[in-house]
């Protein structure tokens, strides 16, 4: 029951602001259906909390540890995002950016794209999850292309035939996936592709189609987590859309990406019977982390910064899902808990600050601190959040991954300590000149809503400080799943 | 050796026609040939599905095959057409690849996918699954099609061509993907195609062309 209100709420919502176009109030139904939707999530948490694993709609759908928090995660960044884009939206309209059609675009898109997502979490069937996942990105494709802008356009058509192209092969990977578990399930039943039954017998899945699976599967989903060299698109995306766009789409589907990546790798290495998969999602991991943190240094544009600054969390994540191990999952769940948080309250900041400068160049954007203390202080400590600064989460997260990196794979940690300082130092400089100096920007028509930005940070800086038990279960429940005993 | 049923035969000259077509593709520069050739694949892929499903019995074959019918061979080939008479794009500039180069890249990756295909196929129970190679080929193909191209319109008839290779490797190894997923798979490409031709509208209105010289200013450095 609050499972059907959680897909259908979103979902039908599309449909609400694709008619209610331009009407006003458009963008308060955006945040009342958003607000429903995580209200629906809460209650299924509660309930899986309480009950345990649920599945619904003859096994295609189903809840457990690890996918319930990315729910709850993602209609949390859902609702927030509604309530930062309404003035944000509002102060574009007024600087002649948007005009009424493209904003009904935006909500009705927007609420699409929220149902894909919430689909791809929640679906027992790996071909479902390859249909909602590209169906994300579809709803996403004209988001980003919404200014109409050429430099918007290049990102759109990269953004469209790079995932395009790259969730081809994951296709491939999933007929594979198949084609191995009809063998063992039969084709008979629809449950060759559940994966719960996958689970079940991974043991027996052919070892030799499985990893051939993998390797499309990897480079299929890899490409939408943005792993290098498969990043190309990103930067582009999320500097070219609006800033609403850009939060989602760096908080949460590179999220929901990576969580394809790790339910796949759970089967293959099941299969495999060997730690390769792991290996390879390491390795890919760790040259995300360092590629992102040169490329950091050559950026004057501010969406493009923390655009780059996603990949090399996605680096991070990946080659910590990569170790394995309860602990490394442990630190891979929490980090990307915090990096979503973090990451979307940063692009929150930077959207105003944008506006303010009436341009996304570094050079262009000053004196943040003088000319609106909150922008510029949410800037600043969101940074120092994602950064890995103690006492924020990030840091905690951070800490148990080099941590255990020195145990598992002490090759790793110098290479991870030394991308993590150049990092540092590239986004340290550039926001420091951004939030000090003399001011140059004008007033905003509209008063931002700036309570989202420091909801995320005030809960980023709660998860370093202290976990609450509850939560820490349900963390380590998810990470022991993904260890797979 | 043992006599091959006649049915079998025929499926096997549907597979061996969508890989000449794949080649065809790779060589044609005219934009509308393009397209037709990519309804004539999907009607090779339509042909194919059906005398599978006829063989087996399976009836989510007929479905599938109607599907293919409906989205490759009539839909979507009629969408690219209109939007080529709308947008007024006939010839493809110059590929990067001269036609014999890329010819002779086309038959390195034939000789590549066997290779690839055939430990799969040895595992393969099903009637078709020597096909498997040339679905793994027409794919490569339609990858090598999009990267040698410059212009979006024959960039997008590569993205589908690969795609129909990806249901025809479906059908060979597996008779076909369960219906729900080839039905989201269906939804995905149609809705793809859609979000495209507004794209290419937005494109053309920006640049007066659908040339991809002109998408190429976004650099690292920017």
């Amino acid at each position: 029951m609050e499972f059907a209100v959680l897909l259908l709420t979103p979902l039908l919502g599309a449909l609400l602001l694709a008619v209610w176009g331009a009407r006003p109030r458009a963008a308060e139904i955006n945040i009342a259906l958003s607000f429903g939707t995580f209200l629906a999530a809460v209650a299924v948490t509660v309930r899986v909390i309480n009950e345990g694993n649920l599945t619904a709609a003859h096994e295609q759908f189903f809840l457990d540890p690890f996918n319930v928090f990315l729910v709850t995660l993602t209609a949390f960044v859902g609702l927030t995002t509604s309530i930062f884009s309404r003035p944000y939206m509002r102060i574009e309209m007024e600087h002649g950016r948007l005009s009424h059609g493209r904003l009904r675009l935006y909500h009705s898109m927007y609420q699409l794209f929220m149902t894909m997502m919430l689909v791809a979490l929640t679906t027992n069937n790996m071909g479902l999850l390859w249909v909602a996942l590209e169906a994300a990105t579809l709803s996403t494709v004209l988001l980003v292309t919404l200014y109409r802008t050429p430099a918007s356009l290049e990102a759109g058509w990269k953004y469209f035939i790079l995932c395009g192209v790259g969730i081809a092969q994951a296709l491939f990977g999933t007929i594979l996936l198949y084609f191995a578990a009809e063998k063992v399930l039969g084709a008979e039943g629809v449950s060759a592709l559940l994966w719960t039954h996958l689970a079940a017998v991974k043991g027996e899945l052919e070892p030799t189609v499985l990893g051939l699976a993998f390797a499309f599967l990897l480079v299929g989903y890899g490409t939408k987590v943005g792993l290098a060299p498969l990043h190309n698109w990103l930067p582009d995306a999320h500097a070219e859309g609006p800033t609403p766009v850009s939060a989602v789409l760096s908080g949460l589907l590179l999220n929901v990406a990576i969580y394809a990546v790790v339910r796949c790798k759970i089967l293959v290495e099941g299969a495999l019977q060997s730690t390769l998969p792991s290996k390879i999602l390491m390795i890919f991991g760790l040259l995300s982390v360092v590629l992102s943190a040169l490329f950091l240094w050559r950026q004057r544009d501010i969406k493009r910064l923390f655009a780059y600054s996603s990949i090399e969390h996605m680096g991070i994540i990946a080659f910590a899902f990569g170790m394995g191990g309860a602990v490394a999952n442990f630190a891979a769940l929490l980090h990307m808990t915090v990096h979503s948080l973090t990451k979307s309250a940063i692009f929150f900041t930077v959207g105003h600050a944008a506006q303010k400068a009436g341009s996304q160049r570094i050079e262009d954007i000053r004196g943040l601190l003088s000319l609106n203390p909150t922008i510029g202080w949410g800037l600043m400590l969101g940074s120092l959040a994602i950064l890995g600064f103690p006492p924020f989460g990030v840091f905690a997260s951070e800490f148990l991954i080099l941590t255990t990196a020195m145990k598992q794979e002490p090759w790793a940690t110098p290479i991870l300590l030394l991308a993590l300082g150049v990092a540092f130092a590239a986004i340290f400089s550039r926001v420091q000149s951004m939030v000090l100096g003399h001011s140059t920007g004008k007033r905003l028509p509209h008063q931002p809503a700036l309570l989202p930005v420091f909801a995320h940070l005030a809960l980023v800086l709660l998860l370093g400080l202290y976990i609450p038990p509850y939560l820490a279960d349900w963390y380590r429940a998810a990470a022991s799943m993904i260890v797979g005993n | 050796m043992q006599h091959t049923p006649f049915d079998l035969q025929l499926l096997n000259a549907c597979a061996a026609i969508l890989l000449l077509l794949s080649f065809a593709m790779l060589a044609q520069r005219r934009i509308v040939a393009l397209v037709n050739l990519l309804a004539l694949q999907g009607a090779m892929l339509f042909i194919a599905t059906m005398l599978l499903a006829w063989r087996t019995g399976q009836n989510h074959l007929y479905v599938s095959a109607a599907l293919t019918l409906g989205l490759k061979v009539i839909a979507l080939p009629w969408l690219l057409h209109v939007l080529i008479k709308r947008l007024n794009v006939q010839w493809d500039s110059e590929p990067l690849l001269n036609v014999p180069g890329t010819m002779l890249i086309g038959l390195v990756t034939v000789v590549f996918s066997f290779g690839l295909a055939q430990p799969i196929a040895e595992l393969a129970s099903t009637a078709t699954r020597n096909s498997l190679g040339i679905a793994v080929a027409v794919i490569l193909l339609a990858f090598i099609t999009m990267i040698t191209r410059r212009k979006a319109m024959s960039q997008v008839v590569g993205f589908l061509s690969m795609e129909n290779g990806l249901f025809f490797g479906a059908m060979s190894a597996t008779y076909g993907m369960p219906m729900i997923v080839e039905f989201g798979v269906a939804l995905d490409v149609l809705v793809a195609m859609l979000v495209l031709g507004v794209f290419f509208f937005q494109i053309r209105e920006q640049f007066d062309s659908l040339d991809l010289h002109n998408l190429e200013s976004l650099k690292e450095d920017q």
